[in-house]
């Protein structure tokens, strides 16, 4: 209802109730209007990301579990030890008090899972049809090594360099698209959401990484050309070496999409040097998160600027970031 | 994947393209007709496995692509007009009309929603009895038949707010209008999906009377070898004729109940092509019995003629004549995020698809 947004007696009870209630910790304990954060670094890394996603749960997750894993991603794949979230809910009056309570839960335990302390918080109820059911927003402070706070630059990438990734491509944007839409696909496709800073600081700690993102929305290719934009180099990827479930494959041969531009929420692009490529393989190979990674391809300094896919019949083709949305083809 | 892999297995294509290496002669232009042609020889690199007497043009197989200008402002100014929900597949609310796209009017207020299938239509009408529902019908035999499968659906459950606009096109016609301009043809590859509804006998005409073979291919680079190793072999031959490469899809006589649902509520008539111009008897209008849900007739809208974006040459690439390279404004004013014509509108225009992997 509207009054749980009023600041009055029943807002404070579904925070009580709620909120807190879930997100138990000292810092939030305090219930400040600020939370007051101890960090052990000179720099941290800061990042926000909100949440709007239609349906509000999905296979493989819901819009709770993904608003701990994307701020926390975000933070992971700079470098950043992710420590700290804000969570912030735009409620559409009407909302069942249910389906919050299992968002809630799930947000309660992707953070407790990613070792994370949700902080600070706020809550707004507005009007039925002002928001489509509930938007979440997170934001996230992370503390940063000094020898980690180059890796979203991507500096000293060279030809012969690897790119790997830690799994199948495409599973969460078409779990999303395959609940959504009505296209009754048999195909079991679930979505990939998942926190992946463990994974990735146990990489950072044993092995040496020149540039992490997360493919998230546009997925791996735009990635990868966001990459060449910068380095003055190409890419090349193999199309035989991409990870792909076979239901995402069926999926997006059905619909004319291609997986590489397919947004996935618990994966992670590395590109490091040649010689460090078995070494990290393997450790991403032992993460449960990372059993089917897998190097992709590599750097070159063939067509600068530009990602170039090898195709299984040996033909070649340039693989470019989308212009707008994926839409699936006539016929 | 089953019917997939088994045509893209690399042995198989190489030994297709050493094959036609091997009796390629002549110097021959083949014109794949269909979109969908276009973008499996582009994204599985086909062209650098020809030899290079072989040349594969692109033809005006795009339905978004052909659809005309006047059809889009059409379209607009519908779903400008109060309680109209426009619903359409994906790619044609960003085609450029005369001053606006179906996207851009969405944002203004209008009610424009992306369906997958005609059915997702008839649900939405069902749903919202006091509005109009226009679903824009466009695409040749492949789509057709479901647009008329729907209209007859609306019609058994007395649907009476479910209306068609209709761009529907037929293929034959264009093709065949496309040799009687002169354009530079030895064959064409034929649309295995078309024929997989009408069978293969809409293509005899262009074999007898004009002298030149089609094959009927599948969409796999195994198929598409395949189909032009078979026209090479016919020309090479001097034996033109109407071949089927799909035919684990095609049959000789196509798919009868789909040809008489077609039949039951489509007419042909003269249709405008973007780029091309009347073509006689090349679009399907729906038929006066059932002309209650048509929306050409259900909205007294005036739509002032339109003009084509000036510059834009998609005329001349739809009818093989230039490549998108030759276009002044590719990829400087033209691209596909902001699209001038619509060959760089659909995922399956020559000009995105050359944008997406030749750029």
């Amino acid at each position: 209802m509207l009054s749980h947004g009023s600041g009055g007696k029943m807002m404070h009870k579904l925070i009580e109730d709620l909120f807190v209630h879930h997100f138990k910790n000292n810092i939030l304990d305090e219930q400040t209007d600020a939370a007051i954060l101890p960090v052990d670094t000179s720099e941290i890394a800061f990042t926000t990301d909100s949440f709007v996603i239609d349906p509000l749960f999905f296979p493989g997750g819901n819009i709770g579990k993904l608003a701990v894993c994307g701020t926390v991603n975000d933070l992971a794949v700079s470098g950043a030890q992710p420590l700290y979230l804000s969570v912030s809910f735009i409620l559409e009056e009407g909302f069942p008090m249910n389906e919050l309570e299992t968002i809630v839960k799930s947000l309660a335990e992707e953070a407790k899972k990613a070792g994370v302390l949700i902080v600070t918080g706020d809550t707004k109820v507005v009007n039925k049809g002002k928001c489509d059911k509930l938007f979440i927003n997170t934001a996230g402070v992370g503390q940063i090594k000094k020898e980690d706070r180059d890796i979203c630059k991507g500096l000293n990438i060279k030809p012969g360099d690897v790119i790997i990734i830690n799994g199948t491509i495409g599973d969460h944007g078409m779990a999303v698209m395959n609940a959504r839409e009505s296209f009754n696909f048999k195909a079991h496709v679930e979505s990939d959401c998942a926190c992946l800073n463990h994974l990735i600081r146990e990489v950072l700690n044993q092995s040496s990484v020149k540039f992490m993102r997360d493919p998230t929305r546009g997925g791996v290719a735009t990635v990868l050309n966001e990459l060449v934009g910068k380095i003055g180099y190409g890419i090349e990827i193999e199309e035989s070496a991409l990870p792909v479930t076979k239901g995402v494959k069926a999926m997006c041969e059905v619909l004319g999409f291609d997986p590489l531009h397919i947004a996935n929420e618990g994966k992670v692009v590395i590109v490091a040097d040649e010689k460090e490529g078995q070494k990290i393989l393997d450790l991403l190979r032992n993460n449960e998160l990372g059993t089917q990674s897998a190097i992709i391809g590599k750097v070159v300094s063939d067509h600068s600027g530009k990602v170039v896919l090898r195709n299984e019949t040996g033909g070649r083709r340039i693989v470019d970031s989308l212009s707008g949305d994926q839409l699936p083809r006539i016929c | 994947m089953k019917y997939v892999d088994e045509y893209r297995n690399k042995d198989l294509i190489l030994s297709v393209s050493e094959k036609l290496k091997s009796i390629s002669r002549k110097e021959i232009v083949l014109m794949e007709v269909c979109g969908g042609h276009t973008m499996a020889i582009h994204r599985f690199g086909l062209h650098e496995l020809l030899p290079p007497t072989i040349r594969l043009i692109s033809g005006p197989g795009c339905p978004v692509c052909v659809s005309s200008q006047h059809f889009i402002d059409k379209a607009m100014a519908y779903s400008k007009v109060p309680g109209v929900i426009i619903t359409t597949y994906g790619d044609l609310i960003r085609v450029p009309g005369s001053s606006t796209s179906l996207e851009k009017e969405r944002a203004n207020g209008s009610d424009v929603r992306i369906v997958y299938s005609v059915l997702e239509s008839l649900e939405i009408a069902k749903d919202n009895p006091q509005k109009k529902v226009v679903f824009l019908g466009i695409g040749f035999e492949t789509t057709a038949p479901l647009t008329a499968a729907a209209i007859l659906q609306a019609k058994k459950e007395n649907i009476p707010n479910f209306f068609v606009l209709s761009a529907h096109k037929v293929m034959p016609p264009v093709m065949k209008a496309l040799v009687d301009e002169g354009v530079k043809i030895d064959g064409f590859i034929a649309p295995g999906h078309v024929s997989a509804i009408t069978g293969t006998a809409i293509y005899d005409d262009l074999a007898s009377v004009c002298g030149l073979g089609v094959v009927i291919s599948g969409f796999e680079p195994a198929d598409m070898m395949q189909a032009v190793l078979m026209l090479t072999t016919q020309i090479e031959a001097g034996t033109p004729k109407v071949e089927v490469q799909y035919q684990r899809v095609v049959q000789h006589d196509g798919n009868k109940v789909a040809r008489k649902v077609l039949e039951d509520v489509f007419e042909l008539r003269d249709d405008s092509w973007r780029g091309l111009g009347t073509i006689p008897l090349s679009g399907l209008k729906i038929r006066e019995e059932l002309s209650s849900f048509d929306a050409e007739i259900e909205f007294n809208v005036d739509v002032p003629a339109s003009t084509e974006p000036r510059g834009c040459i998609c005329g001349q690439i739809l009818r093989g004549l230039k490549t998108p390279l030759d276009c002044p404004l590719f990829a400087r004013k033209c691209t596909p995020s902001d699209p001038v014509g619509a060959c760089m509108v659909s995922g399956e225009g020559t000009c995105a698809t050359y944008y997406k992997y030749r750029s």
